[in-house]
């Protein structure tokens, strides 16, 4: 394939590595075309280095108006297509302009940078980080390599977690009580609980507990709203009789989640809810929303 | 509409759901088999997800959640080697649960579950309580019911009871109880649930189907009563209390109804006795439509065979009151049960009785009780009509009886008169048969005219003609069966005593003079018998009763015996009336009253001319007369002649002339006694009577069988000729022998067959006395044959 690609494509081959490449963690990224790739995993104050490599293929020269790295934060809307929002941009020239005729080596550093921001796919937005290298040409087009680059920020509990205990119901027709034991999840916590059943007048088939996620993006009258049910799963199975308690208990390990973003960049916002839902006999669905936080807890080891 | 077609698609439901699990479980092997954790966990949360259906029948449901059961049994091995999915077992337990579907979550983490204990990487307890916390998710009926006996059979050999592996510090047999105990209560809930979900019509098909599914509570029970552990304190601070609290809160009559039979099933009788009294208690709480009555008898018939099994063990009865505490829950819910049939209360009361009358035997009061208490409740309800009441009314009157053989005690039984008083005529009969019946069978003899006064009392549906009782309707057989009993009955009364005999001949008759004509023929001729054997023993005696003299009371006795005898005159029926006053004749005799024989006689007499008038019957009474006195010996010459010489003519006017003949040849012994002192003045006219039935004999010639008479005046000869009666002489009996030869000769060809060997053997009896020689030989030489 290179092989084949070199006929067409500048007489160099780019590639990136990183310092400690080998041991750093990758985690799987979904690509534009639904392909999985894994890519190394930073956080935000960490120092990115590594060596960039120019290889020209055999017996080709590169003729270069300079060499130069940038490390990017993006935010890309799918509605805006190819209009990125850089919110991160940093520079490291490489080389004066020249000739490379043999494989060339460039280390690179930057050192704590600054990326508050995590690595998001959605629905209709995407935030990356990447590192963009670029061999400036004059006449024939630069040329450009890009390394994707993960980045999740840890975030210590948070020192106030109340839980979510709330009544409601239809006169006269169900009147429940839940309860979750937070409000605020990590994402690889349990959820705990338990639906009171107060009132049951109506004959409930089943009762789930909805994991939704909902994706703003743009801001006043442009913002797009899109919410997706990640995660569905069956708390109850029949009808219960007045009194009755049901433990919830859902482990959020299993869906895919990100940490709860809220304006990111006056970008967009990612929000999750917990949706109770029953479900009566004729397929009616009774439910109730619940805004949970979702963040991103440092995992002990990995 | 959801009959024949809803048993087709069931049907059809059935064989898709099989084929579901079948289908499942084959890639679930194929991944056991490469230890593909991932995937086992896959196909086999689908292949449970079958079990998810809500089409089936409880039966049905049971067919497909069995084979599924299979399947785990396959997997539970999986998992419990952990090197073959490489994960620890707590992991594993968390892996399951995130199964989106609650069914197949809750069966895998189940199975998980029991592997998870085994480990003892976690307490038991704590364990065995998360599941059965978290299977509350399951609230459909069915589904819910076998997921849950799922966990009770997984976790059945996991509990922590004593001796287990499981017990231990942290886990304690009151953990098991508790798990067990939430189980059971969550499981029944689930259960009584089932009827109150889907229209009214299908009630009764719920039902059906409530009962297929009552073992998988019941089961509960079972383990509770076989936890190594539950100690007397434990069932009663604990495990009953919860139970019964579920039973009664629960207001289901099915599940209250079959749980608190299983509660005194499975549960050992000490612990029954020892918590009477909440078993009681929530027995009267229960349900009007629950038939409390069925569970309280086995609760009594239980407690009955326990204190039955072993002697050692009655003390605790009394410890515990238990007869106070029984009466007491039954008094209750028999008040509080108003719809229940009478019948349902005379059970109980049977039941309490039966159970009384095993542990109590010495305590009669509290038979007395049971009875009074039914005698109430007896009241309170209108004449009793329901055969099957009756049925059980006379089981209650039956079971002292057989208890205490000696019927004498159940006659001290104040209510059991009262008891009897509300049966109707022919059940009371039949009661008062199988008492007199009783009494004949233990040979118990009554023996104060107190009791015999009770026992009349009690049987006097036989005695007399109760109001409104319609005689057409008797069957003649039942009759005669009842009465003969009766009269059984009468001989069983007896005292040594012959005052109290004398009294209680004197309760007898009152009673028995009440009877009527039918019942008279049956009941006096005992009440005679009885009377004249008292005669016979105070003259045995020699002695007097009491002050009074022999004869005064002699007297009067006969002067009873007269009026009872004359009562049958109104039946009428003479014969019997006759017979008994020979019989009064002879012992009057006996007791040397002349004056009183003789009025005997007289009236036999008037009998026999007024009211005898059958001819075959004049000819037995004549003969009973004959005999009777024959053996008489207390009358002076004159009074004797004249007794004598009206038989000898009521002979002679017979109407047939052999019976005349026999009856007049009979009459000889009257002139001729054989007896030292007896009176031999007849001798003369025995021969001249014997003479004049041998002229009767003529006279009956030409008819059949004359020569039969002859040869029987032929014994009478020889009879005298022996006893040695001077005007017999040797030439009689030759002559009348030659006149007997002469006759069958001449009646040759005739019917002489029957005589003839009876004739013979007279002759061979001559020639054996001759022979014979000595002084009998002697006499009997001058017999020329």
């Amino acid at each position: 394939m290179n092989f084949l690609l070199g006929a067409f494509k500048p007489a160099c081959n780019i590639s990136i590595t990183f310092t400690d490449g080998k041991n750093r963690k990758q985690v799987p990224i979904k690509k534009d075309n639904g392909q999985i790739v894994m890519n190394p995993l930073f956080q935000s104050q960490e120092t990115i280095a590594g060596k960039i490599h120019i290889d020209p293929y055999q017996g080709k020269k590169v003729e270069h108006n300079g060499v130069k790295v940038e490390l990017l934060g993006q935010i890309e809307m799918y509605f805006d297509r190819g209009n990125f929002y850089d919110f991160t941009s940093l520079v490291r020239e490489l080389d004066v302009p020249g000739e490379i005729y043999e494989r060339k080596t460039y280390p690179f550093e930057f050192s704590s940078v600054e990326m508050p921001y995590e690595t998001y796919n959605g629905v209709n937005v995407r935030l990356r980080y990447v590192l963009k290298v670029t061999v400036t040409r004059g006449y024939a087009g630069s040329i450009v390599e890009y390394q994707d680059f993960v980045v999740r920020n840890y975030v210590p509990p948070p020192p106030i977690n109340n839980s979510i205990k709330m009544e409601v119901g239809i006169e006269d027709c169900l009147h429940i009580e839940f309860e979750y034991n937070k409000s605020k999840y990590h994402l690889k916590d349990v959820i705990l609980g338990k639906i009171y059943f107060l009132l049951v007048r109506i004959k409930i088939k089943n009762m789930d507990l909805e994991i939704r996620r909902r994706e703003s993006t743009g801001a006043g009258a442009n913002t797009h709203v899109e919410t997706e049910t990640l995660a569905k799963f069956e708390l109850m199975d029949g009808a219960p009789v007045r009194g009755e308690s049901i433990p919830v208990r859902v482990f959020l390990t299993p869906y895919d989640l990100t940490p709860t973003h809220t304006n990111i960049n006056n970008k967009f916002s990612v929000k999750y809810y917990l949706n109770l839902v029953l479900v009566d006999e004729e397929d009616r669905r009774y439910f109730k929303q619940q805004e949970i936080t979702l963040y991103r807890l440092k995992e002990e080891t990995s | 509409m959801r009959t024949l077609a809803g048993v087709e698609d069931e049907e059809k439901w059935l064989a898709e759901g099989i084929a579901g699990i079948q289908h499942n479980a084959f890639f679930m092997h194929r991944a056991l088999d490469a230890n593909n954790l991932r995937e086992v966990l896959k196909y086999s949360a689908l292949m449970l997800s079958e079990l998810r259906t809500s089409k089936l029948s409880p039966q049905k449901y049971y067919d497909l959640y069995m084979r599924a059961f299979d399947q785990l049994r396959q997997l539970e091995i999986f998992f419990k080697d952990e090197s073959r999915h490489g994960l620890p077992v707590v992991d594993l337990y968390e892996l399951v649960q995130h199964a989106g579907n609650i069914l197949p979550r809750m069966y895998l983490l189940c199975t998980v579950g029991s592997v998870y204990i085994k480990s003892k990487q976690a307490p038991s307890k704590d364990v065995l309580k998360d599941l059965v916390e978290m299977c509350r998710g399951v609230q459909h009926p069915i589904r819910g019911l076998f997921l849950r006996s799922y966990l009770a059979q997984v976790s059945r050999d996991k509990l922590p009871e004593i001796g287990s592996d499981y017990e231990g510090d942290a886990n304690t047999v009151i953990d098991a109880v508790e798990f067990v105990l939430q189980n059971f209560t969550e499981m029944n809930k689930l259960w009584v649930r089932i009827q109150h979900q889907g229209p009214g019509t299908v009630r009764e098909k719920q039902e059906k189907e409530r009962n297929e599914l009552r073992d998988l509570v019941g089961k509960n029970l079972h383990v509770l009563g076989q936890i190594e552990g539950v100690d007397l304190e434990m069932y009663k601070e604990t495990v009953l209390p919860r139970v019964l609290e579920q039973v009664v809160n629960c207001k289901d009559k099915l599940a209250q109804y079959y749980l608190m039979e299983c509660i005194i099933q499975v549960f050992p009788d000490e612990y029954h006795l020892q918590t009477l009294e909440a078993l009681l208690a929530a027995c009267t709480q229960l349900m009007p439509t629950v038939d409390t009555k069925i569970v309280l008898t086995q609760l009594m018939d239980r407690l009955s065979n326990y204190a039955a099994s072993s002697p050692d063990v009655l003390h605790e009865f009394l410890q515990v009151e238990a007869f106070a505490k029984l009466s007491n829950a039954i008094g209750k819910v028999i008040d509080t049960q108003l719809e229940m049939p009478i019948v349902g209360a005379m059970t109980l009361f049977v039941s309490l009785l039966t159970f009384t009358l095993r542990v109590h035997p010495d305590r009669l009061d509290y038979v007395d009780q049971v009875l009074g208490a039914c005698v109430v409740k007896l009241s309170s309800v209108p004449k009793l009509e329901d055969a099957r009441a009756m049925k059980q009314v006379v089981a209650l009157l039956s079971a002292p009886l057989e208890k205490y053989s000696d019927i004498v005690t159940a006659l001290t039984l104040s209510n059991y008169p009262r008891v009897m008083d509300h049966l109707d005529d022919g059940t009371n009969k039949v009661m008062a048969m199988l008492i007199i019946q009783s009494i004949m069978k233990n040979d118990s003899c009554i023996s104060t005219a107190d009791k015999v006064e009770v026992l009349f009392e009690l049987i006097k549906g036989l005695i007399k003609d109760l109001d409104g009782t319609n005689v057409e309707e008797l069957d003649e057989e039942d009759f005669q069966e009842e009465q003969n009993s009766v009269a059984r009955l009468i001989h069983m009364l007896d005292n040594e005593e012959p005052e109290e005999m004398l009294k209680i001949i004197y309760v007898v008759r009152k009673h028995l003079m009440t009877g009527g004509p039918q019942r008279l023929p049956f009941t006096v001729p005992p009440l005679v018998f009885s009377a004249v054997r008292l005669v016979r023993q105070l003259e045995a005696q020699g002695g007097d009763i009491a002050g009074e003299d022999v004869p005064a009371t002699l007297r009067k006795i006969f002067q009873i015996l007269n009026q009872t005898i004359e009562a049958l005159s109104s039946v009428p029926c003479p014969e019997l009336a006759l017979r008994l006053y020979l019989q009064c004749a002879e012992a009057a005799s006996d007791c040397d009253l002349e004056p009183v024989a003789y009025e005997f006689f007289t009236q036999a007499f008037i009998l026999y001319e007024e009211e005898i008038a059958d001819s075959k019957a004049q000819v037995t009474a004549i003969h009973l007369i004959v005999g009777t006195l024959q053996r008489i010996n207390v009358f002076g010459v004159e009074n004797r002649d004249t007794l004598t010489h009206k038989a000898t003519g009521y002979s002679a006017r017979l109407l047939k002339k052999p019976d005349q003949c026999r009856a007049v040849y009979a009459c000889s012994h009257l002139f001729w006694v054989d007896d030292p002192e007896g009176i031999k003045d007849g001798e003369r006219r025995a021969l001249r009577i014997a003479n004049a039935a041998q002229q009767m004999v003529n006279a009956t010639r030409g008819s059949s069988g004359p020569v039969t008479l002859f040869v029987e005046i032929l014994n009478k000869y020889l009879y005298f000729f022996e006893k040695g009666n001077p005007h017999i002489t040797p030439s009689d009996i030759q002559s009348l022998i030659e006149l007997i030869n002469t006759e069958m000769l001449s009646d040759n060809g005739n019917t002489t067959i029957h005589s003839d060997p009876f004739f013979s053997s007279t002759l061979r009896y001559i020639r054996f006395q001759k022979q014979k020689g000595g002084l009998m030989g002697e006499k009997y030489d001058l017999i020329k044959l």
